[in-house]
C-alpha cells in the first residue's frame, strides 16, 4: 500500500468524485422516474457500486475499451459517455445514445471506448478479449476491460475468455463485480470457489481481491494490472467485493435479502461516503470543493431528464434503418 | 371442475400435479427457487415470472436453482433425461438460446436418430419469448422458427391456460425433447382449466374462431390478435376461420389445408422475423398442397426483418397489430 492514503492529484480526486457522484445522482433519479411508470423496459441500477467503475476507469484512457453488463449505467458514465444522451436513451428517444434502439441494457458509445452494456451475461468477456487482441496488433498500448457480475462469472463465455486471454497473453483485464447476488441467487451458493483469485490462478493469470467499496483500493489494484497489461504483461483478474443499494432490477421486491440488510449496507458500506471521509480526513479536498461539484451535477441531471422527457420520439421509418451498413 | 385461472397458474399446476404423480420429474433453472443461499425467503422469486412459487416448500430439492451457466445445466437436464429422469429446465429468455444451443440442437435433437433409435430424451426446456415490454433486442425475440428448423425437437407454443396445462403435461410425458415457448405477455391471460390432469396431443391445431371467408393461421400471443381481428371483421360481415396451431413441431397442416380448401384465402400471422419463419413455412406448404384452392395470394403478417427495437414508439410498429391483420385479410378479399 502507498503511504499516502489518497495518492491522487487534487484534479484527479475531483474527477473521481464527479464520476461517482454523477453515477449516484443519475441512478437515484432513474429510481424515482422509473416508479412513475414513464421509463420503459428493464433498468438495473449501479448505485452503491460506483467505486469499482470509477476506480478502474480513472486508470483508463479514451482509447481503452470496456465491455459492460446489464448493470451498465455506471460504466458508461465513468468511461465518459455523455449523460444527456444516456437519459434520452432510457426514454427511447431519437436523440439518445443509440437513437432509442438500445435502451438501458444496450447503451454503447464506441468512440468513447464503451463497447456496450449487454443483455447477455458473460457476452462482454470475449468482446473485451477482441479489443485486447486488436491492441496487440496495433501496438497502441491500449487495454480491453471486461466487467462481469458474480453471476456472469459462471458463464462459459467468461471462463473460455480467461483461458484465451492467458494463452494469447493479451492486454485484457477481467473485473468481477461481486455484489453477492445474481438476481435472487446467492454468490456463495452459485460459485464453488471462495475467492476469484483461485479462479484466476486456475487459468494461469494473476488475480487480486479488493474491497470494491473503497475507491482507492480499486484504483491501486486496477492501476497495477492495467499498467502491466499495457507493457505486454498479459491479462489479470480483479475481484471487487461490493454491494448493490437497490433490487436486481427496478421493481424487485428483494425478499431474498436479510432483514435490515439494505439499511445496514447503506449506512456502513456506502462507497461514496467512504470516499468523502477519506479525502476530507486527509485534507486533500474540502466539503466546499465537493458541494460545488454536487451543484453542477444536480443541474446536469435535472437538465438531462427535462430535456429527455421532451425529446423527439423515433418514427416508424426509423424501425427499418441500421440493420445493415449496405443493403 | 374447471376454474378460471391464469397461464402462470396453469403451468404451476401442471408441474405440481406431474411432480406428485411422477418422482422422476425435476425442475431446474436460474432463480426458479429464487433465494438459494441467500439470507431471506427461500423461494423469494419462484422464477423470473413467479411460476414456481410455492413448489419448493412441497418438493424441496427436486427444484434446483442453477448457477448462471445455461450450457451446463441445460446440457445436464438433457443428459439426466437420457438416464431416467424427466427434467424441465428453464431457459429464462429464449434469446439466451445462443449460449446453450449446442446442447439442444447437436445433442438432444440428434440422439434418437444418430444412435439408431436407441435413445429417449424426455426433457422439456421451457422458455419465454416475444416482444411488447421494451425489453430490447436481446430479450424480446420470437426464435420459434430456429427450433422448428431442426428435426428431432418438438416445439410447443400455448396461447391459453387450458392449452398451457394440457400441453405442459403432454410435454413432460413425451419421450422426445420439447421446447415449450411462452409469450411473456400471456402469463396473466385467464381461462377455464380443469382441476384434474389431462393432456393435449401434439399436432392438433385448434379452431378458435369459425368462418368461411378467410383462413387466419397463428400461434401464441398472435393467436389472440388474430381472434381480435376476426371479431372486428365479423362486424363488417367478413367471417374468418382462425387456427391456433398450438404446436409448431409437429405441426397440424391438415387442419390448415382443410380450412384453406374451404376459404381459398390465407393470412398467416407470426411474430417471428419473416425470413424462414413459421409464416413462410406455412405459406410454402399451402402453396404446394392447396395451390388450386387459393383464390388470392397468401398474406404474411410478421415483424419486419429487423432486430426488436427498445423504444416503445418503435416496438409498437414492430409487433404485428390487429390493424395489420385486418388490412391483410381485406387485401385477400380484394383480389
Ligand atoms: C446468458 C444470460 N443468462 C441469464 C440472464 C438473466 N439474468 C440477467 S441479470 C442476472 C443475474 C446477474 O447477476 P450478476 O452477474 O451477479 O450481476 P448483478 O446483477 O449482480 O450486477 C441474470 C440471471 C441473462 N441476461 N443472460
Ligand atoms: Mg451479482
Amino acid at each position: 500500500m502507498n503511504d499516502n492514503p489518497v495518492p491522487l492529484s487534487r484534479d484527479e480526486l475531483l474527477r473521481a468524485y464527479r464520476m461517482m457522484k454523477t453515477i449516484r445522482e443519475f441512478e437515484e433519479r432513474v429510481h424515482v422516474e422509473f416508479a412513475t411508470g414513464d421509463l420503459p423496459g428493464f433498468v438495473h441500477l449501479y448505485a452503491g457500486e460506483e467505486a469499482s467503475g470509477a476506480g478502474i476507469m480513472m486508470n483508463l484512457r479514451k482509447d481503452d475499451n470496456i465491455s459492460s453488463t446489464h448493470r451498465g449505467h455506471g460504466h458508461c458514465i465513468a468511461k465518459g459517455v455523455e449523460v444527456k444522451g444516456m437519459v434520452a436513451e432510457l426514454y427511447g428517444r431519437s436523440n439518445g445514445t443509440c437513437h432509442g434502439k438500445g435502451g438501458s441494457m444496450h447503451i454503447a458509445d464506441l468512440d468513447m471506448g464503451m463497447m456496450g452494456a449487454n443483455g447477455i451475461l458473460g457476452a462482454g468477456a470475449p468482446l473485451a478479449c477482441g479489443a485486447a487482441l486488436a491492441s496487440k496488433y496495433k501496438k497502441d498500448g491500449s487495454v480491453g476491460v471486461s466487467f462481469l457480475g458474480d453471476g456472469a462469472s459462471n458463464a462459459g463465455n467468461f471462463l473460455e475468455s480467461l483461458n484465451l486471454a492467458a494463452v494469447w497473453e493479451i492486454p485484457a483485464i477481467f473485473v468481477v463485480e461481486n455484489n453477492g447476488y445474481a438476481q435472487s441467487t446467492s454468490r456463495d451458493y452459485a460459485v464453488a470457489v471462495d475467492s476469484y483469485v483461485d479462479r484466476a490462478s486456475g487459468f494461469g493469470m494473476p488475480g487480486v481481491t479488493v474491497d470494491g467499496t473503497d475507491f482507492f483500493a480499486v484504483h491501486e489494484a486496477a492501476g497495477e494490472m492495467i499498467n502491466r497489461a499495457r507493457k505486454g504483461g498479459g491479462p489479470s483478474l480483479l475481484e471487487c467485493n461490493m454491494i448493490r443499494f437497490y433490487g436486481h432490477f427496478e421493481g424487485d421486491a428483494q425478499t431474498y435479502r436479510g432483514l435490515g440488510e439494505v439499511e445496514e449496507i447503506r449506512k456502513n458500506r456506502d462507497c461514496l461516503k467512504k470516499f468523502i471521509q477519506q479525502v476530507t480526513h486527509a485534507e486533500a479536498l474540502t466539503h466546499s470543493d465537493l458541494d460545488g461539484i454536487d451543484q453542477e451535477i444536480s443541474v446536469l441531471i435535472n437538465e438531462a431528464f427535462d430535456e429527455a422527457q421532451n425529446a423527439p420520439r423515433p418514427t416508424e421509418a426509423d424501425l427499418l434503418t441500421d440493420v445493415y451498413i449496405s443493403y | 371442475m374447471a376454474r378460471n385461472i391464469t397461464i402462470r397458474e396453469a403451468i404451476r399446476e401442471a408441474f405440481d400435479q406431474e411432480m406428485e404423480r411422477d418422482p422422476t420429474v425435476i425442475l431446474m433453472g436460474e432463480d426458479i427457487v429464487g433465494g438459494t443461499g441467500s439470507p431471506g425467503e427461500d423461494d423469494a422469486w419462484g422464477g423470473a415470472m413467479g411460476i414456481y412459487k410455492g413448489l419448493f416448500g412441497k418438493y424441496g430439492n427436486r427444484l434446483l436453482d442453477t448457477p448462471l451457466s445455461e450450457s451446463a445445466f441445460i446440457g445436464a437436464a438433457i443428459g439426466a433425461a437420457t438416464c431416467g429422469m424427466r427434467p424441465v429446465a428453464e431457459l429464462m429468455f429464449i434469446d439466451f438460446l445462443g449460449v446453450c444451443f449446442d446442447q439442444i440442437y447437436n445433442q438432444a435433437a440428434k440422439f434418437r436418430y444418430m444412435f439408431g433409435g436407441k435413445a429417449e430424451t424426455p426433457v422439456v426446456i421451457r422458455t419465454m419469448y416475444g416482444a411488447g415490454i421494451s425489453a430490447a433486442s436481446q430479450h424480446s425475440q420470437t426464435l420459434t422458427p430456429i427450433f422448428t428448423h431442426i428435426p428431432g425437437i418438438k416445439v410447443v407454443c400455448p396461447s391459453t391456460p387450458y392449452d398451457a396445462k394440457g400441453l405442459m403435461i403432454q410435454s413432460i410425458r413425451d419421450n422426445d425433447p420439447v421446447i415449450f415457448c411462452e409469450h411473456k405477455n400471456t402469463y396473466s391471460i385467464v381461462g377455464d382449466v380443469p382441476e384434474e390432469l389431462y393432456t393435449i396431443p401434439f399436432a392438433e391445431a385448434n379452431i378458435v374462431h369459425e368462418g368461411d371467408d378467410v383462413t387466419i393461421v397463428s400461434y401464441g400471443l398472435m393467436a389472440h390478435r388474430a381472434v381480435e381481428a376476426a371479431k372486428q371483421l365479423a362486424k363488417d360481415g367478413v367471417e374468418c376461420e382462425v387456427i391456433d396451431l398450438r404446436t409448431l413441431s409437429p405441426i397440424d397442416m391438415e387442419t390448415v389445408i382443410e380450412s384453406v380448401e374451404n376459404t381459398g384465402k390465407l393470412v398467416v400471422v407470426d411474430e417471428a422475423n419473416p425470413r424462414c419463419s413459421i409464416a413462410s413455412d406455412i405459406s410454402a406448404t399451402v402453396a404446394q398442397q392447396a395451390f388450386k384452392a387459393l383464390k388470392a395470394p397468401i398474406e404474411m403478417v410478421t415483424s419486419p426483418h429487423t432486430p426488436v427495437p427498445f423504444s416503445p414508439d418503435l416496438e409498437k410498429f414492430y409487433i404485428p397489430s390487429t390493424e395489420k391483420i385486418i388490412n391483410s385479410v381485406q387485401k385477400t378479399l380484394s383480389n
